[in-house]
């Protein structure tokens, strides 16, 4: 879309036709799915159903059932946020940033990781929703005139969150929906008017009703690209400004530990570091079980690698950082809260960290290991549980020993914490095996877009946007 | 069967390059109602076709800014004008901690306005009753061919010159679209039996729901626990205790808020602890004002307003109630404070305890009217300066 030819490998391997690429695409959705489909899904939603039971425990005795007490009153549920409105991020990151930069080795990838995006805020925006304990009175969040006579507080980063995570999750969904439009008109197409089995006659209506009557002209095309470019404008500081918001309710605290002002940035890296592992995991099964290794290419894969060890050193910076700022500071209780982390009673959180964030990563120095698919889908796996206890140790150690020693505690989390974690995986891989058997997993005419021989060969005397 | 009505005449080709070509050779032959379909955006098409810029941008920018100022609008209205409240000592109208929530609105009014302008007005959709819909050309164009459409309704439109005008581009599977008379003839009115219908049925819905949610959701378990929370009544029979009482006896020497035990028993240990007992309440004018009300209320009905020691009780009732002394001899301002406070505190003789009736902060206050009293009655030269 509009993206200049830049020499670099290629994005697609081959040259597949046009047709092909529909037909490679398509496939998932038409086929009656594999066994080892129904089995991945079934395990998904007994993780998915574990959760509903925790919550709906939660729901109906309190958040008394978890492991919070004081002084910890944020446990599971912030970390859980945290962790997985990173995740989100990745796919603004391949879908937008990397749009803008011209990276043509996105367009493999981006509707999938757009998907990952908000399958991945939508399980992010469960936990602030319940983490209040009576999420039906969330609605008192919005400003609307309301019986109380009264308004949120506007300068609270709490309240900022709501905006910010609602208004992310808006624009990534109408982006990712922008994208589809041409797509689910090119498989409204590949259906017959009048076609006999049932089956057909519904994804002809839902295709046809999703694709908005798209015609394919380039009278459309012309405002769609445009539109696209403004999107991806406006997404950009988006999911900067998302992660900065969601920091902010730590570094707007006094809790020591939480009182820096490196945290936007670092959160922002973190969350692409995460966002890019978890993408890079998922890719390398769906490429397989869906025959797309020509279309998501090792190469690509091999570059999100190098952005997970770019991000990866950009977090050992900000831990690094971080106990400088401890110790330059002269503050007592700062520089205690640092070295409690690393040595304190959480001490094995730390290390867990520290390990796999910063150390394995390293090994993608290696060209030989960042193309090895095995071996990068255990560091993007380590990557994860090593971005999911940075969070836990930010939230819980910090907490756990703050200004006033009499208070100081331990946090236990209970098994309906581990329920209710265990059930947002389970939400977020449901949606994301619905997704992939359902809409086309790779933008389609994004992808023609760039494959060779698609584009006019003259085209020196027109400069594209 | 009726007339169909040509809606345009369509041809395909091969190539980007092609396709490019005759755009460029139907704009420069003077059709305006034409169109070019690709099954993804082709460079340099909007060239060829000649078509201007697309204004989305400057729509998300007006959309952005208005987002902007309906955001700060709505804070500083809400949190400065209607409910103001100080919070975190910011001041009312607190700009920076209003930015994450201007750029959150600006950002989402500007994206979803831009692409429902772009969808609704623009492109006219939602619009799945086009002819070109089902037919083989859009089947091909949507797949892996480039096609050309001129429309029927172009001035210039002839169905044959067209049909060889696209032959001589180098066109292939050259084809008249027809609209679909059904579709045509079909006039949708708001009066419609199944729009009204199902009208009718959103709002049940919406209504229903809103009033179960209000009136019959949130007085369920668990839903109701914001009014009935676990917790022990007074006079409620206890499920813990088993003396019978929910109210627990507080711990040995506790003392009440504000009742801190006066613990002086005689008046010439109160005369000499001057020192401990000093007077807490300074004289300002409030604190004399709020003496001399009270001193007026409980003193003034034995003492006299000016505290002469004339009694409004005796010339009122004419009974032996004895005349108190004056609050004005030499003995009484040599007192000191915690004196005076003593006697209203504990009484003296035939005056009874104040305690009951006048808490210690007003006790001192009226101390300082006394005083301001007997200076007033004994005042000396320089006191008129
Ligand atoms: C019921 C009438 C009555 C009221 C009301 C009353 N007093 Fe007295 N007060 C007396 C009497 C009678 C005496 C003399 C007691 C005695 O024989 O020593 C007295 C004595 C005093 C004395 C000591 C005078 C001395 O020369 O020994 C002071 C000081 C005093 N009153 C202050 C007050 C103040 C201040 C109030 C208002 C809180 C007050 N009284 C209210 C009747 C009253």
């Amino acid at each position: 879309m509009g993206i200049e030819i830049i020499n670099e490998p290629s994005v697609i391997y081959g040259k597949p036709s046009l047709a092909s690429i529909d037909d490679a695409i398509i496939k998932p959705t038409n086929e009656v799915p594999s066994k080892k489909y129904f089995m991945a899904l079934s395990v998904t939603i007994t993780m998915l159903l574990i959760g509903a039971v925790s919550l709906g425990l939660t729901f109906y005795k309190g958040t008394g059932l978890w492991g919070l007490k004081n002084p910890v009153g944020w446990g599971f549920d912030i970390v859980n946020f945290v962790f997985w409105v990173g995740i989100g991020h990745a796919g603004t990151l391949i879908s937008a940033i990397l749009f803008l930069f011209r990276q043509k080795w996105r367009t493999g990838i981006a509707r999938f990781a757009e998907g990952m995006t908000i399958f991945a805020v939508m399980t992010a925006a469960l936990f602030p929703a319940i983490h209040t304990g009576r999420p039906w009175l969330d609605g008192y969040l919005m400003p609307y005139p309301n019986q109380h006579w009264l308004w949120p507080n506007f300068t609270s980063p709490l309240l900022w969150d709501v905006f910010a995570i609602s208004t992310y999750f808006t624009v990534s969904f109408v982006f990712w929906y922008i994208g589809l439009i041409p797509d689910f008109a090119t498989m409204r197409d590949k259906l017959a008017k009048n076609a006999d089995s049932i089956t057909q006659k519904i994804k002809k209506v839902a295709y046809t009703v999703l694709s908005l009557g798209w015609r394919f002209s380039n009278r459309h095309w012309s405002h769609y690209e445009m539109m696209y470019l403004v999107l991806a404008g406006f997404a950009t500081p988006l999911v900067l400004s998302v992660h900065t918001i969601v920091s902010f309710d730590f570094a707007v605290s006094i809790i020591p530990g939480w009182h820096t002002t490196i945290f936007p940035p670092y959160f922002v890296a973190g969350a692409i570091f995460s966002g890019f592992a978890m993408v890079q995991n998922v890719l390398i099964i769906i490429r397989k079980i869906f025959d797309l290794e020509h279309i998501i290419t090792i190469d690509t894969l091999e570059k999100m690698n190098k952005i997970i060890l770019v991000t990866g050193m950009m977090v050992g910076y900000a831990y690094g950082m971080e106990f400088f700022i401890a110790w330059y500071s002269g503050h007592e209780a700062e520089s205690f809260a640092f070295i409690n982390r690393a040595f304190g009673p959480f001490a094995w959180s730390y290390w867990i960290m520290v390990s796999c964030n910063v150390i394995f990563p390293q090994l993608f120095w290696s060209k030989k290991l960042r193309t090895n698919i095995y071996f990068m889908f255990v560091i993007g796996v380590l990557v994860n549980v090593g971005m999911w206890f940075e969070r836990f140790v930010i939230t819980v150690t910090s907490l756990s020993r703050d200004f006033l020693p009499s208070s100081w505690s331990y946090y236990v989390p209970s098994l309906i914490d581990f329920g209710i974690l265990i059930g947002s995986f389970g939400l977020f891989f449901t949606l994301l095996f619905i997704f992939i058997r359902t809409m086309p997993v790779v933008s389609i005419a994004e992808v023609k877009a760039v494959i060779e021989g698609s584009q006019p060969t003259h085209h020196h005397d027109d400069e594209g946007h | 069967m009726e007339e169909k009505i040509l809606h345009s005449v369509t041809g395909i080709f091969e190539t980007p390059d092609d396709i490019i070509k005759a755009a460029k050779g139907v704009s420069s032959a003077g059709y305006k109602k034409y169109d070019i379909h690709t099954p993804y955006p082709v460079h340099g098409m909007d060239k060829a076709m000649k078509l201007p810029w697309s204004p989305l941008g400057y729509v998300a920018l007006v959309l952005g800014l208005t987002g902007a100022s309906l955001a700060i609008l709505l804070m500083w209205w809400t949190m400065s004008v209607d409910y103001p409240i100080v919070i975190g000592g910011k001041p009312l109208f607190a700009l920076p901690a209003f930015i994450p929530v201007t750029f959150e609105l600006t950002v989402l009014s500007a994206s979803i306005g831009t692409v429902l302008a772009m969808i609704i007005f623009l492109f006219k959709f939602p619009n799945t009753s086009h002819p070109l819909h089902d037919t083989p050309y859009i089947k091909k164009v949507s797949s892996d061919k480039y096609g050309v459409s001129i429309e029927a309704s172009d001035k210039m439109f002839d169905l044959n010159k067209a049909k060889d005008f696209l032959h001589k581009l180098g066109a292939k599977d050259i084809e008249e679209i027809y609209w679909d008379n059904e579709e045509l003839n079909t006039v949708k009115t708001i009066w419609d039996k199944k729009f009204l219908g199902g009208l009718v049925m959103i709002a049940i819905i919406v209504g229903g729901g809103t009033y179960f949610a209000i009136n019959k959701l949130v007085y369920m378990t668990p839903f109701n626990w914001m009014m009935e929370q676990p917790r022990l009544d007074a006079q409620s029979v206890p499920v813990y205790f088993n003396d019978g009482f929910s109210m627990r006896q507080p711990v040995e020497g506790t003392v009440a808020r504000g009742w801190m035990p006066y613990l002086i028993t005689d008046a010439d240990t109160a005369q000499l602890s001057d020192a401990k007992y000093m007077n807490p309440v300074p004289p300002t004018e409030f604190n004399l004002n709020k003496g001399q009300r009270n001193y007026n209320v409980f003193c003034s009905p034995c003492h006299d307003y000016h505290g002469t020691g004339v009694s409004r009780l005796k010339a009122a009732n004419k009974q032996d109630f004895p005349n108190p002394p004056s609050l004005h001899s030499a003995k009484l301002r040599g007192w000191s404070d915690a004196r005076i406070y003593h006697v209203i505190t504990k009484g003296q003789n035939t005056m009874p305890s104040y305690a009951l009736q006048i808490t210690p902060e007003e006790r001192w206050q009226i101390v300082h009217y006394v005083r301001t009293l007997q200076r007033a009655m004994n005042a000396k030269p320089e006191d008129v300066k």
